[in-house]
């Protein structure tokens, strides 16, 4: 299983085995970490998933799409070039190692 | 004497309280009470990814039970309130445990609004709210061939939708001469109405069920008014909901639509605080006041009683948006229609991306939106920020509404 790393604003950081075809966010979700809320569950309707990739895997990210493009206009935290939402990120083999930081709130 | 928090209601308004009492370094106890057996989960995708099996019920919880006790929740599922003594400031519960209050938070939810005809307890006649009906639906979905959903509003569309796309007959019945009328407008409903009718569903507007008929104790075939006949093995009403109101109500609070409600979702008693579905509160949007049945109005309005608890009060004042998903279809609502004179439209609706804009007066009121989520996201901002937007400029679709 894809060992993805969370890293919360001040630094703590969280490794998590997340099955191949469930989401960064659900990841994240399903272990309780704070940093990552999800209010709409994964649908792409609420940036509060909003997460800094790590710069060395967003060639192998797809690329953004205009209802992401939409969301992450209207994040708390700042938009940086590497901010996606982690509901739509799924995971598969060539994530594994992944490394994700959250901003510092979501709301 | 700890200011112990007391949350009656275990969905999603439940559990975002409780979750922002702790972000808003909340430090008392908080006790998080559900009468449903299963941990806080998502209501959303039951009548989507769940039924048709796309989804399995541990991706629906909220969080994973040890959250709860992460987060010093105390959680306590299966648990019904059965009382509230305002004057001691306690609630009883049905396990004959009592708990004291310093706040309490009304986050009761609702109930299906039921069909009262001949035949509506027959066996294979569903109703979708709760996952155990969900359970109940998906299995029965399996089996079934000829689906009829009584109610043409989203929960009904949502699941006349999945039916379809698992290959079903699929028949629609929607009492009133459009489809979702009381949430959108008419040229949503019929673009919604043809996209179902397009892949074989038969939508039958303006028409009500007579009986429904069995062959032993099992539905088999419903009869409309006007006495046409339709085979059906899965019958699955969705007419709305009534919001829970009775345990209120016994405590003396005042209840007119949902429980009363002020702006900083207070009841009458300052203790008291009602969010979710069976609120009733003076909307900043509308003028008026309303109770929303909706994920963004759940979480917000926990939210923001979090805060007022945690002694940072303010009055709620969100921007009310709303999302349904048929087929491909992502259908997106910003803001509250009531009230409205005007409308334009920004896009083709034969492209099947466009966005209806409504005004009160010279005001924006709501948005609509077709797969067209940018318009979605621009609405929201430009309704929290009253920002004034004419209708031109609203239907001129190469001008960026983000610049605004």
């Amino acid at each position: 299983m894809p060992k993805i790393t969370y890293i919360s604003h001040a630094g703590e950081k969280f490794q998590i085995d997340v099955p191949n075809g469930e989401s960064v966010m659900e990841g994240a979700v399903r272990n309780g970490i704070d940093g990552i809320v999800a209010e709409c569950g994964g649908s792409c309707l609420c940036a509060t998933c909003h997460v800094y990739v790590d710069e060395a895997f967003l060639p192998l990210l797809p690329a953004i799409d205009e209802e992401q493009d939409a969301m992450l206009d209207s994040t708390a935290c700042e938009r940086m070039p590497n901010s996606r939402l982690s509901c739509q990120i799924a995971v598969r083999p060539e994530l594994d190692g992944l490394i994700v930081r959250m901003p510092e709130y979501q709301k | 004497m700890p200011d112990e928090v007391v949350i009656v209601g275990g969905g999603q308004a439940g559990y975002q309280i409780a979750a922002s009492l702790r972000t808003e370094g909340y430090a008392e106890p908080v006790f998080l009470i559900g009468d449903e057996p299963h941990l806080p989960y998502q209501r959303p995708p039951l009548s989507k990814a769940f039924v048709v099996g796309k989804q399995d019920q541990t991706r629906l919880l909220l969080r994973p039970e040890s959250y709860y006790a992460g987060h010093q929740i105390e959680l306590l599922s299966g648990e019904k309130v059965i009382g509230i003594e305002r004057s001691t400031r306690k609630v009883r519960l049905k396990s004959g445990r009592e708990l004291s209050y310093s706040k309490l938070v009304l986050a009761l939810g609702a109930r299906n609004r039921r069909l009262q005809i001949p035949g509506a307890d027959l066996d294979g006649v569903c109703y979708l709210r709760t996952l155990g009906e969900a359970v109940e639906l998906k299995q029965r979905l399996e089996q079934a061939h000829d689906v009829v959903v009584i109610g043409g509003g989203f929960v009904g569309l949502e699941v006349a939708a999945s039916a379809r796309s698992l290959g079903k007959n699929v028949t629609v019945i929607e009492a009133l001469p459009r489809l979702m009328a009381r949430a959108v407008g008419t040229s949503i409903s019929e673009f919604i109405r043809s996209a179902h009718a397009e892949r074989g569903t038969e939508i039958i507007p303006d028409a009500h069920v007579a009986e429904i008929r069995g062959c032993g104790s099992k539905a088999k075939q419903l009869v409309l008014g006007n006495g046409r006949p339709i085979d059906a093995d899965l019958i699955v009403i969705g007419i709305g909901i009534v919001p829970h109101t009775d345990l209120a109500h016994e405590a003396g609070l005042p209840v007119e639509n949902g429980i009363a409600v002020d702006e900083f979702l207070r009841t009458s008693d300052e203790n008291i605080f009602a969010i979710g579905d069976c609120a009733q509160y003076p909307s900043a949007f509308s003028g008026s006041r309303v109770r929303l049945e909706s994920v963004q109005n759940a979480v917000d309005q926990g939210v923001s009683v979090a805060r007022t608890i945690a002694g940072k009060p303010a009055p709620y004042a969100a921007v009310p948006w709303f999302w349904s998903d048929q087929f491909e279809i992502r259908l997106q609502m910003a803001g509250l229609p009531h009230g409205h004179d005007r409308h334009v439209v920004r896009g083709e609706p034969q492209s099947g991306k466009f966005s209806v804009f409504h005004f009160r007066g010279a005001m924006l009121c709501s948005v609509d939106s077709v797969n067209r989520p940018a318009d979605h996201l621009a609405a929201r901002k430009l309704l929290a920020a009253k920002t004034v937007l004419s209708p031109e400029q609203a239907a001129d679709a190469s001008l960026d509404l983000r610049i605004l």
